[in-house]
C-alpha cells in the first residue's frame, strides 16, 4: 500500500496545487481547456473581489488633473484591443480624426443645426490612470471648439470628451500580442453623434469593436456592496437604489434611500473577511435590504430588477452609465469596471 | 405528509405525471401548453405550482418528474425552489428531479449568475436545462425534451429507467461542464 501511494500521491499533490495556481490566475478560455482536459467537472468557486484601496499608482496623480473625469455622467464601452496604436503619434491621430469629423459633419451625417465653428480634437494621455505598471497608459480624446470670433481669448469650449484607460487588465494582457494596445473601457461624455463619428474612425484606423457595456443587476448588486465597504471620511450623498417593477402597461419604479452611515453599519455587521468582499457577503447585504422593505411594504424586492446604485462613491446605472464622485477610489470603480468590459470582450 | 414521496401512491394505467414548480405563473403555464401539445403515447398530466408542500386535500395523482423552474431575472425564484427542495424525499432526486433556468438570453436583466444555479443542480446532482421560455422556439424544443425525459420517468420507455437516464446526462456533462 505504502508503495503505491508515495510516488503517487506526490505528483498529484504537485498537480492539484499547480491546478490551483493555475485557476487563480487563469483566464477563462484557459480554465475550460483545462477542465476538458484534466476530465474534472470544473464547479467554479464564487468570486472574491478586493475592496477598493488607495493604490500606490494613484498617490502620483494630480487630483486637480482628474478632476474634470469626476461628477460627470460617462457612458460606457468595452473595446477590443487597438492594433498598431502608438503613444507617440498622437498629434498625427489628432490632426487625422479632425479631419475625419470635418468631413462626416459636411457629409450632413452628423446633424448639428446652427453649429458652425471649427472643430478641433486633442488627444492626450492620462498619466497615473492605471492598476500595475504592466497597463497601458490611459489617454483622452476630446472635442473642442474654436470660437470664429477674432477676440483675444478665444475659449475653447469642450464638446465631446473621452476616455480609454485599463485598470488591472492582466487577464486581457497575457492573452494578446505585441502589437496590440489593450485599453478594454471606454467611457464617453457628450453628443451621442460624436461618440458614433470617433467610434467609426477608431474601428476603421486600428480594428477594434466598440460595443455598450450594460451592467446587469447582479453587477449592480457588487458594486453596491463593494462601495459601501468603501471607508469614507464623509458622505455627500445617501445610499440610494432603483429598482423596476415589471408590470403592464407602465413599469413601476420603486426607489430606497438610506442614511450612508446606516448603510455602512449594516455592511460592517455583515463583513467577515478583512480587505475582501465575498458572493455570501453581497447576497446577505442584498437580503437584509430586502428582508426590511418587506417587512414595511410587503413587497419582495428579490423578484424586481435593480436598475440603479447610488453610493457617496460613485453611481452606476444599468444603462452602462457611471458617474464617479469620490477622488480617493477612482481607480477601484475603474478597475472593476475594466473587469467587466474584459467579461465582455471574451 | 408534506414531504414528496416518489412511490407513496399507485402509478396510474398509461399515465405520466410532472409537476412544475416556480414563481412566474405566465411562463409554467405557456410551458405546459407546449407540452400537452407534443405527441405523446402516454396520457400527460402536468400540474403547476407556486412552491411547496402542496396542499394535502387534494387528490393528485403519483408524481414522475418535478422540474423546479428559476429564473435568472429573479432572486425571489431561486430562494422560492430552494425553500420547496425541502419538501421532497431525497429517493425524488434519483433521476426524477430537474432544474430549468429561464432568462438567461437576457444578460443585462439577470440578478443572479448562472454558476448559482449549476451549483444548485449539482447539489442535488440533477440534470439542470437553460432554455428561455419566453421564446416560442426554444420553449418547445424544451418541452419535448420535458416530455421523453417524463416518459423515460414514467417507466414507458421499456429498457430505460430514470436512474440510467440520469447517469447518462451526468456523464455527458460533466467534461465539458459550463463554467464562466
Amino acid at each position: 500500500m505504502d508503495s503505491y501511494d508515495t510516488p503517487e500521491s506526490t505528483p498529484r499533490h504537485s498537480a492539484s496545487s499547480k491546478l490551483k495556481d493555475y485557476f487563480i490566475g487563469a483566464t477563462p478560455l484557459q480554465k475550460r481547456l483545462e477542465s476538458v482536459r484534466k476530465q474534472t467537472s470544473f464547479i467554479p468557486t464564487p468570486p472574491r473581489r478586493k475592496i477598493p484601496q488607495c493604490s500606490q499608482l494613484q498617490e502620483d496623480n494630480d487630483p486637480q488633473k482628474v478632476a474634470f473625469l469626476l461628477n460627470k455622467q460617462w457612458t460606457l464601452y468595452s473595446l477590443t484591443p487597438l492594433y498598431k496604436f502608438s503613444y507617440t503619434n498622437l498629434k498625427e491621430y489628432s490632426r487625422l480624426l479632425s479631419a475625419f469629423i470635418a468631413a462626416e459633419k459636411q457629409k450632413g451625417l452628423a446633424v448639428e443645426v446652427g453649429e458652425d465653428f471649427n472643430i478641433k480634437v486633442t488627444f492626450s494621455t492620462l498619466l497615473g490612470m492605471k492598476g500595475t505598471q504592466r497597463d497601458p497608459e490611459a489617454f483622452l480624446v476630446q472635442i473642442l471648439s474654436k470660437s470664429q470670433l477674432p477676440s483675444e481669448n478665444r475659449e475653447h469650449k469642450v464638446l465631446w470628451t473621452g476616455w480609454f484607460c485599463c485598470i488591472f487588465g492582466d487577464s486581457l494582457l497575457e492573452t494578446v500580442s505585441e502589437d496590440f494596445t489593450c485599453v478594454p473601457l471606454f467611457l464617453a461624455n457628450g453628443a451621442e453623434t460624436n461618440t458614433a463619428i470617433v467610434g467609426t474612425w477608431f474601428q476603421k484606423t486600428f480594428d477594434c469593436y466598440f460595443s455598450p457595456l450594460a451592467i446587469n443587476a447582479f453587477n449592480l448588486s457588487w458594486m453596491a456592496a463593494m462601495w459601501t465597504a468603501c471607508k469614507m471620511d464623509q458622505y455627500m450623498a445617501a445610499t440610494e437604489f432603483l429598482w423596476s417593477v415589471p408590470c403592464s402597461p407602465q413599469s413601476l419604479d420603486i426607489s430606497y434611500a438610506i442614511h450612508p452611515e446606516d448603510a455602512k453599519a449594516l455592511w460592517d455587521s455583515v463583513h467577515k473577511t478583512p480587505g475582501e468582499v465575498t458572493q455570501e457577503e453581497v447576497d446577505l447585504f442584498m437580503d437584509c435590504l430586502y428582508s426590511h422593505f418587506h417587512r414595511h411594504f410587503k413587497i419582495h424586492l428579490s423578484a424586481t430588477r435593480l436598475v440603479r446604485v447610488s453610493t457617496s462613491v460613485a453611481s452606476a446605472h444599468t444603462d452602462g452609465k457611471i458617474k464617479i464622485l469620490c477622488h480617493k477610489y477612482l481607480i477601484g470603480v475603474l478597475a472593476y469596471l475594466t473587469e467587466l468590459a474584459i467579461f465582455q470582450i471574451d | 405528509m408534506s414531504v414528496l414521496r416518489p412511490l407513496d401512491k399507485q402509478p396510474g394505467l398509461n399515465t405520466a405525471t410532472i409537476l412544475l414548480v416556480g414563481t412566474e405563473d405566465a411562463l409554467l403555464q405557456q410551458l405546459a401548453d407546449s407540452m400537452l401539445k407534443e405527441d405523446c403515447a402516454s396520457e400527460l398530466k402536468v400540474h403547476l405550482a407556486r412552491s411547496l408542500p402542496l396542499p394535502s386535500n387534494v387528490n393528485r395523482p403519483r408524481i414522475d418528474l418535478i422540474v423546479f423552474v428559476v429564473n435568472l431575472h429573479s432572486k425571489y425564484s431561486l430562494r422560492n425552489v430552494e425553500e420547496s427542495l425541502r419538501h421532497v424525499d431525497a429517493t425524488f432526486f434519483l433521476g426524477k428531479v430537474g432544474f430549468l433556468a429561464t432568462g438567461a438570453g437576457r444578460e443585462s436583466h439577470c440578478s443572479i449568475h448562472r454558476n448559482t444555479v449549476v451549483r444548485l443542480a449539482h447539489t442535488y446532482r440533477s440534470p439542470l436545462l437553460f432554455c428561455d421560455l419566453e421564446v416560442e422556439g426554444f420553449r418547445a424544443t424544451v418541452a419535448q425534451r420535458l416530455v421523453r425525459m417524463l416518459q423515460i420517468c414514467a417507466g414507458h420507455v421499456p429498457g430505460v429507467s430514470a436512474l440510467n437516464l440520469l447517469s447518462l446526462l451526468r456523464s455527458s456533462e460533466n467534461p465539458a461542464l459550463e463554467d464562466l
